[in-house]
């Protein structure tokens, strides 16, 4: 599955529920700030997270390293990798953090193949969350606009 | 008749070296060939001498060595309130031993032995003048005496000391504290003439009039006056002195009674002459250790030397080598709030030996260095006032056996205030030199925890892992400066940010929240650090914002700052499950509870087991199931507990007074009311109690953060203890105390912490890195030298006023139960990540093999907060 169309303009009609811009999950209001919540799309456990920004990112919701499903209960913050505020989320089972953009691990000592998969997502106009296909790996991460 | 083949070995004396000889006994084995019996003249077992003056606050129980009265080793037996009258090395009293010794009892009793052990201390020295009988007289030596002291000062109104030493002044300090106007007479010149000189004395006595008391040196006492008790006394070529009580601190003599009427050798100025081993010179079967023994014919009036002729003379019982060659006899001590230490050559005894002297009367401190003629070695020195760099400078004493370390160009900066161009003079200390030298930790010891394969990164942390400032903690600002200077020569400055978000320490966060009174971390972060903070920052504001609010920890922006546990109140399991361990104050429970609890883990499904703090674990609850779980327990009563988070987990118990035949107080009742009164509470690290009904310890509460312990008249109160990997018994705060002040300096104690501490730092740890060490604790605790006293209890108040029952709360809160679902689009389906297996009967987490997919067959589920929600 992939997501072609504009999201953003698939959604401004409102309730249409488009296959091609993937699941509509909650409201943007159902994730707090700097928080996260487990959708379910596809028969899959997908974190959704939203930044202080309202920047709103999807990752596989299992941690491969705790290996268990729990990364959207994990604290959501910054940390600074080549001078830039990194958006990331710390595991709640051992505090790994994940980069939100890329899925990889930002630990030093980790593996850098450790990467969570990613998802394409959302806002529509009317503040719905969409959640879209898995993002390949080699793909370059998915960056939303800020 | 048989030959024996087990050995009798017989101590006399049962001190504080009497004790440890037998402690060294039990552990290296001696007990596997010897019977032991302890004979004791005093009616309690051993206690700590050395810190007898703190009697009048702690009390007898807080002062022994063996709490329970008997070894845990059936083949010691102790028998106290028993005094020995001879000794017989020949065994001619008994002559059906041939072969053996024997001794008497003063009831007469005759034991024999195969090997004796003196350890009978030594005698306060009185000295021969008129009316030293007379009632109102003291010595200073046991809990007797002190006890008898307090007893005559309750009526008195003056106290003389004779002897201006370091026990004189010791007994001078507790007259004071008892309420007496003090006079301490000593006929040196000076006051503490063995360890400081003219000068230095001078700086001290200036110290000690200041506290109110009255020195009189040179001042020789010829008589007690008085008819039926004591009214003064005579001095010569002075005024008499009016006092009515009289305690004698003029020196002490080696108790050699025994040894010298049974004709065994004695040292020249008296002590049991004794070789390396501690064997008698005159008979082969006899031993002294302590300070009735005079090994090379010199007697030592301190403890440590005292131990280690213990563990010596074990060591030769067992064939081992050990030898005793003389003593460090240097000293610090703080008397009566003044730094004096003394060590090496301290009154320049080499010949040709210089001083350099630094001294400014107006702030009472005097310091003298005593160096070489060529001004290359340091010999030994007097510190009063201010002893900060004794750890620096007792490394570097040069002995005959040990060079020591060479002075800088300028010595003298090595003396001189900082402000004066003082500091370590750029003496730097080579790797052998000894720094702690009661644990024989050296500086290389210690670069090398915290070198790059060591594993501290404090001063502290060094301090629990080698053991450097352990014990007297003088050596402590010395670890100190050597880790600093250790981290600025690798570039690295000790950073104790909290992390990149916030170049302060927990407690300067503390301090900034409360200052500007902030509400949220978005304003604190905003205004005191950068970017949007992380796992470490946020649960430590989450954690002060609740100290300093008391509100809910789910509530708006700070659930957000929550870590994992406290985020959905429960513990997180491996497999992504929660445990929930409702709170059983004191662990005490009914039988109707204890039902709800097994229905709750059946109904449930839950793996049920015991924990360490006297209460239930149940495990393996969906993240959304906690609320119904919740539900059930506070409808049948109880809360569920933290069991997690940083903050207090129980105070356990042990039955006490109400039950068991051996308990004191009712501990059950106080541990309760504890637990009750500081639930919630949120701190650096988690917190742990415990409360025991009697000395016998069955609550472990020495093992926790803080423990209390009953007495016959009250409660000790004990803190800093943890287990776990570093395992630490808390030590003594406060003895004997009632109720009431024993939760009024626990409330101090534990606010003083929640404000102080660093973030994940346990009690322990923390009591060790503040200045001062518990006895700052105790300032601020129990004798309120900041004045902090009532706003700490004031906090604490506001705790225990606001707290609530957080899970109740929460299942009262349509918007906290919000986030307790699988899925936020599919409430009502199970996360298939979570999958049980069965061991011993029960479900455990089965292991995870991976990411699972529903595949997209399985409906969502209706109750999604979008309208038409649905698999794509
Ligand atoms: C107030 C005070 C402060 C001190 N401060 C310090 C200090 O800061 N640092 C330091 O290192 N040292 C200090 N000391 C000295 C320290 O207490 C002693 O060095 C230590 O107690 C010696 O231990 P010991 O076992 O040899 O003697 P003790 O502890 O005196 O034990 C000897 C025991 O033998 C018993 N005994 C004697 N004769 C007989 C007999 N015939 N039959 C049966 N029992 C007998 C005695 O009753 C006594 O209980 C201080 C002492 C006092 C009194």
């Amino acid at each position: 599955m992939s997501v072609e169309t504009d999201p953003t303009q698939a959604s401004t009609d409102g309730a249409g529920t488009p296959a091609t811009a993937g699941t509509p999950v909650c409201r943007l209001d159902d994730i707090e700030v700097e928080g996260g919540v487990v959708a379910l799309v596809g028969g899959e456990a997908v974190a959704v997270f939203r930044t202080y920004t309202d920047e709103v990112y999807a990752l596989a919701n299992y941690d491969p390293i705790g290996r268990a499903s729990v990364l959207s209960r994990g604290i959501v913050g910054t940390r600074t990798a080549d001078d830039v505020d990194v958006p990331f989320v710390a595991s709640p089972l051992h505090k790994q953090a994940y980069d939100l953009r890329t899925g990889r691990c930002l630990d030093k000592g980790v593996d850098a193949a450790v990467q969570v998969p990613t998802y394409a997502v959302t806002v529509g106009a009317d503040r719905t969350v969409w959640v879209g296909a898995q993002q390949s790996r080699d793909e370059e991460p998915h960056e939303p606009d800020s | 008749m048989m030959a024996h083949l087990r050995h009798r070995l017989v101590v006399v004396g049962h001190g504080m070296v009497g004790h440890r000889f037998v402690q060294a006994a039990i552990e290296r084995g001696l007990t596997e060939t010897h019977d032991i019996v302890v004979i004791g003249e005093e009616n309690r077992a051993a206690y700590d001498r050395v810190a007898l003056t703190s009697y009048f606050e702690v009390g007898a129980d807080a002062l022994s060595l063996l709490p329970l009265g008997a070894y845990d080793d059936p083949r010691v037996q102790l028998r106290l309130g028993a005094e020995v009258v001879a000794i017989d090395p020949t065994g001619s009293a008994a002559p059906d031993t041939a072969g053996a010794g024997s001794l008497t009892l003063a009831d007469g009793e005759v034991l024999t032995y195969d090997q004796l052990v003196l350890a009978t201390g030594a005698a306060p020295f009185v000295p021969p003048i008129e009316g030293r009988d007379l009632p109102g007289c003291f010595v200073y030596r046991t809990i007797e005496d002190l006890e008898a002291i307090r007893e005559a000062a309750s009526g008195a109104r003056v106290g003389a000391v004779i002897g201006g030493g370091l026990l004189g002044l010791e007994a001078a300090k507790a007259l004071s504290d008892l309420g007496l106007e003090t006079h301490v007479v000593e006929m040196a010149p000076r006051l503490m003439a063995v360890q400081v000189d003219d000068a230095g004395g001078a700086t001290l006595r200036r110290h000690i009039e200041e506290l109110g008391l009255s020195v009189h040196t040179g001042a020789m006492t010829t008589s007690v006056l008085g008819d039926d008790r004591v009214t003064g006394l005579g001095l010569k070529d002075a005024d008499a002195i009016d006092a009515d009580v009289v305690v004698f601190s003029a020196g002490i003599r080696p108790r050699d009674g025994l040894a010298r009427a049974a004709g065994l050798d004695l040292a020249e100025r008296g002590g049991i002459l004794v070789d390396e081993q501690g064997r008698s010179t005159s008979h082969p079967t006899v031993w002294a250790i302590g300070e009735c023994a005079a090994p090379g014919g010199r007697m030592y009036g301190l403890v440590a030397p005292g131990y280690t002729m213990a563990e010596v003379a074990v060591d030769a019982l067992l064939g081992g080598p050990g030898a005793f060659t003389g003593a460090d006899m240097s000293t610090k001590l703080k008397l009566m709030g003044v730094d004096v230490a003394s060590f090496g050559d301290a009154f320049a005894t080499t010949p040709d030996a210089l001083e350099l002297v630094f001294s400014d009367a107006v702030a009472g401190i005097y310091k003298k260095l005593v160096v070489s003629e060529d001004g290359t070695r340091l010999l030994g020195g007097i510190l009063v006032g201010d002893a900060t760099s004794y750890g620096l400078l007792r490394p570097m004493v040069a002995t005959d056996t040990n060079p020591g370390i060479p002075l800088p160009e300028n010595p003298e900066e090595l003396i001189l205030p900082a402000s004066r161009g003082g500091g370590s003079g750029g003496v730097v200390l080579p790797d052998e030199a000894q720094v702690c030298s009661c644990n024989d930790v050296t500086k290389g010891q210690i670069t090398e925890a915290v070198a790059d394969g060591g594993t501290c990164d404090s001063p502290s942390c060094v301090t629990a892992c080698t053991a450097a400032g352990s014990t007297c903690g003088s050596c402590k600002p010395l670890v100190k400066s050597i880790v600093e200077d250790y981290f600025t020569a690798q570039g690295k400055t000790v950073d104790r940010s909290l992390c990149e978000h916030f170049a302060l320490t927990r407690q300067e966060l503390y301090d900034v929240v409360a200052v500007h009174e902030h509400t949220s971390f978005d304003q604190i972060v905003t205004r005191h650090g950068r970017g949007r903070g992380c796992d470490i920052c946020k649960p430590v504001v989450a954690s002060i914002l609740a100290t300093q609010l008391n509100g809910h920890v789910l509530e708006g922006a700070t659930r957000t700052l929550q870590d994992t546990n406290d985020a959905y109140l429960a513990n997180i399991q491996r497999n992504g499950t929660y445990s929930v361990v409702p709170r059983i104050p004191g662990g005490e429970i009914t039988p109707e509870k204890l039902i709800v609890i097994g229905e709750v883990a059946r109904d449930f499904g839950l793996y049920t087991k015991i924990t360490g703090g006297q209460r239930i674990d149940l495990f393996g609850a969906r993240m959304e199931e906690l609320p119904a779980i919740w539900r059930r327990l506070v409808d049948a009563g109880f809360e569920s507990g933290h069991a997690y988070g940083k903050s207090l987990r129980t105070v356990k118990s042990c039955v006490g007074s109400t039950w068991c035949r051996y308990g004191v107080q009712d501990s059950v009742q106080l541990a309760i009311d504890l637990e009750l009164r500081y639930r919630g509470l949120r701190s650096p690290h988690k917190l742990k109690g415990g409360v025991s009904g009697c000395a016998r310890e069955c609550a472990e509460a020495r093992g926790k953060d803080f423990g209390v312990i009953a007495t016959e008249k009250g409660w000790n109160l004990y803190v800093g203890g943890n287990g776990g990997a570093t395992p630490v018994h808390a030590r003594l705060l406060a003895g004997d105390l009632d109720t009431e002040t024993l939760v009024r300096y626990l409330d101090r104690f534990l606010m003083y912490y929640v404000r102080t501490a660093d973030r994940l730092q346990r009690t322990a740890p923390w009591v060790d890195s503040l200045d001062g060490g518990l006895e700052r604790v105790r300032e601020v605790v129990v004798e309120d030298s900041l004045g902090l006293g009532a706003e700490l209890e004031a906090a604490m108040a506001r705790h225990v006023g606001g707290y609530f029952d957080e899970w109740k709360e929460t299942l009262d809160d349509p918007e906290k139960l919000a986030r307790f679902v699988s899925f936020v689009n599919a409430p009502d389906v199970p996360d298939p990540h979570i999958s049980f297996r069965e061991e011993r009967g029960q479900s455990v987490p089965a292991d995870s093999a991976g990411p699972v997919s529903l595949g997209t067959t399985i409906p969502v589920g209706p109750a999604g907060p979008v309208g038409s929600v649905g698999a794509s």
